[in-house]
C-alpha cells in the first residue's frame, strides 16, 4: 500500500498508509494525526485540515480550488506550499508523499 | 402561557411552530421543536413567525453547505445580512461578519494577525496570569455568582489585553456587548434598535476617543492599533471601525462568558463527567470544543439567498431569508453520536458547528479554547470542584444562548 509521512512542527514523523482514492483529511484522521481535525467533513470549509506540502511535491498534488483558496488565505499565516488535507485526492503518484503540519495546529 | 400547556409542541403541526420563540431557548424546549424539524423537514419554509416567513436549515451537514456558498447565501448587511430579524438600514453598523468577499477578504484580513500562531502564544502566559488572578480572589466554601465572578472576569479581562484597553474599566465592554445583544422584544428598555444606538453612545464616543489615540501613536499589537494603521482599514469611516470593534468585542466577551459559565453547569449536571474530568485532568483538552458543542454560544446565523436554487428538495426563491439552527447542528445524530450528553473524552470533539463553517467561521476560535482551556487547568491545579447550588439564569434571546447568573460554591481538596 501506499504511504505518506506527515511531520509534526517539532520534527516528529509519522508513516501511514494511504488507500489509493482517500484524500489526505481522512487518512489523517483515521490515523489520529494530531493536528489535522477535518471538522467540516472534507467540504473546503474549515481550514483544520491545513498541510504544507513539502516543496518537492507540491506540484504533484494538483492546483487548489476557489473555496480552498478563499479558506487558506484566512489563515492567520501559510507557506507558500499550503494545502487543505482534503482538496488532496490520493494517487499511486503521491506514494511517499511528505506533509509538514502547521504549528498552530496544536 | 396555559394554551401552550395544554397543548404540547409534538401535538402541533410544524407550520404552526414557529422556532425563533425565545422562552423555549430559556427553558430548553427548543431542542424539542428541532428534533421534530431535523427528522421531518430538514429544509423547512416557515410562513409565519415573528420576524415573517424564513427558511430554517436544521440538519449539521446542510448547514455546512450553505456556509459553504457564499455567493448563493449571503451575509451582505445590504440584503439583511445576519439578523433573522430586520434592522432598520440607519441603524446598521457593518463589519467583515455582515459582508461578502471580496469587501468581507479585505477586513478580515487585517485582524488576522491577532489569533496567528505566535500571538496565539505570546497571549498563552497573559490569559494564565489573569485566570489566576481571577481564581486567587474566589471565596471558598461561599456560595458567588459564577458569571459574575468568574466569566465575566476572565473574557472581560482578556479582551482589554487583546484591545489594550483600560483594565480598570472592563465591566464597560460587558455592559456594551450586552446591550449589542439585547432582544429588543425581551421588555427591557431598550425597545428598538434607535435606543440601542444610544444606549450605545458612550462606547462609541470611547473606541473614537481610542482609535484616534492609537493612530497618533506608533503601531502596537492590539487590535484597535491594527485597525488604525492597517491600510485596508485606517481610512475606514467611523461608523466602520466602530462596526469592526463591536465585532470584535462581542466575538471576544459574550460567547467565551457563556461558555464559562455553560461548560460549569454541564459538568454537575453530568457528575460522571467531572470526576472523569478530576482523575485525568489531561482530558481538558478534549472538553474544551465538547463544551462549546454543548453550549452552542451563538444560536443561528441568517443568510439572504441571492438567487433562486433548489436546495434538498425544497425551492429556495431569490430574496428569502435562511435561518441555519446551529443548536440543531449540534445535536444532529447522523454526525455526532448520543448528540445529548455532554462527554469530555469524545473521539472527534472539534466536530462541532458552534464555529460556523466557510469564510465566516468564528476567528478567535483558538483563542475561545484557550481560556476556556487555561481556566480549567488552573481550577484543576488547586484541586478545586465547583459545585453549582441553582440553575442557571437564561437570557430571553434566540441568538446568544446566554446565561446571566449561575450560583456555585467552590470547594477545596
Amino acid at each position: 500500500m501506499a504511504k505518506v509521512t506527515f511531520v509534526d512542527h517539532d520534527g516528529t514523523k509519522h508513516e501511514v498508509e494511504a488507500p489509493i482514492g482517500n484524500n489526505l483529511m481522512e487518512i489523517a484522521v483515521n490515523n489520529n494525526i494530531a493536528g489535522i481535525d477535518g471538522d467540516c467533513g472534507g467540504m473546503a470549509a474549515c481550514a483544520t485540515c491545513h498541510v504544507t506540502v513539502d516543496p518537492a511535491w507540491y506540484a504533484k498534488t494538483g492546483a487548489r480550488s476557489e473555496a480552498e483558496e478563499s479558506m487558506l488565505t484566512f489563515l492567520p499565516e501559510i507557506a507558500e506550499t499550503a494545502r487543505l488535507g482534503c482538496q488532496i485526492e490520493m494517487t499511486e503518484e503521491l506514494d511517499g508523499l511528505v506533509l509538514h503540519l502547521p504549528v498552530e495546529q496544536f | 402561557m396555559t394554551a401552550l400547556k395544554q397543548t404540547t409542541l409534538s401535538d402541533l403541526p410544524l407550520s404552526d411552530i414557529d422556532p425563533s420563540v425565545q422562552t423555549r431557548f430559556q427553558t430548553g424546549e427548543h431542542f424539542e421543536v428541532f428534533d421534530r424539524l431535523r427528522e421531518e423537514a430538514p429544509v423547512y419554509f416557515h410562513e409565519s413567525t415573528q420576524y415573517g416567513p424564513f427558511w430554517s436549515i436544521s440538519k449539521y451537514k446542510d448547514i455546512i453547505e450553505v456556509e459553504a456558498q457564499p455567493k448563493i447565501f449571503s451575509s451582505d448587511a445590504a440584503y439583511g445580512g445576519i439578523w433573522i430579524k430586520e434592522q432598520p438600514k440607519d441603524t446598521i453598523r457593518k463589519s467583515f461578519m455582515t459582508a461578502d468577499p471580496p469587501e468581507h477578504d479585505v477586513q478580515r484580513k487585517v485582524v488576522n494577525p491577532i489569533v496567528s500562531p505566535t500571538n496565539l502564544h505570546d497571549m498563552e502566559k497573559r490569559v494564565r496570569d489573569i485566570v489566576n488572578l481571577v481564581l486567587d480572589d474566589l471565596p471558598i466554601n461561599e456560595e458567588i455568582d459564577w458569571v459574575e465572578r468568574v466569566s465575566v472576569e476572565v473574557t472581560g479581562r482578556v479582551l482589554c489585553a487583546l484591545m489594550d484597553f483600560p483594565v480598570e474599566e472592563r465591566l464597560d465592554l460587558t455592559t456594551w456587548s450586552d446591550i449589542v445583544n439585547t432582544d429588543v422584544d425581551a421588555g427591557t428598555e431598550i425597545t428598538d434598535e434607535y435606543k440601542k444606538l444610544e444606549a450605545l453612545a458612550p462606547m462609541i464616543k470611547k473606541f473614537k476617543e481610542m482609535f484616534a489615540e492609537r493612530s497618533a501613536m506608533p503601531p502596537q499589537n492590539d487590535l484597535i492599533s491594527m485597525l488604525a494603521h492597517s491600510q485596508e482599514t485606517a481610512s475606514m469611516e467611523p461608523q466602520q471601525f466602530v462596526g469592526m470593534l463591536v465585532l470584535l468585542m462581542v466575538g471576544g466577551n459574550d460567547t467565551t462568558r457563556n461558555s464559562i459559565s455553560g461548560g460549569l453547569d454541564a459538568l454537575n449536571k453530568f457528575p460522571e463527567e467531572y470526576k472523569k474530568l478530576r482523575e485525568n485532568p489531561e482530558l481538558v483538552d478534549s472538553m474544551v470544543p465538547e463544551i462549546i458543542r454543548w453550549v452552542t454560544p451563538v444560536a443561528h446565523m441568517r443568510r439572504t439567498a441571492m438567487q433562486d436554487i433548489e436546495f434538498k428538495g425544497q425551492q429556495i426563491k431569490k430574496g428569502d431569508k435562511v435561518i441555519m439552527w446551529y443548536c440543531s447542528g449540534n445535536r444532529d445524530e447522523d454526525v455526532i453520536e448520543d448528540p445529548y450528553t455532554f462527554k469530555i473524552d469524545r473521539k472527534n470533539p472539534r466536530q462541532h458547528v458552534s464555529f460556523g463553517f466557510g469564510i465566516h467561521r468564528c476567528l478567535g476560535n483558538r483563542m475561545a479554547e484557550m481560556q476556556l482551556r487555561i481556566l480549567w487547568e488552573e481550577i484543576l491545579k488547586r484541586g478545586w470542584v465547583i459545585e453549582t447550588t441553582g440553575e442557571p439564569e437564561r437570557r430571553f434571546s434566540n441568538f446568544v444562548v446566554g446565561i446571566d447568573s449561575l450560583k456555585a460554591i467552590v470547594r477545596a481538596a
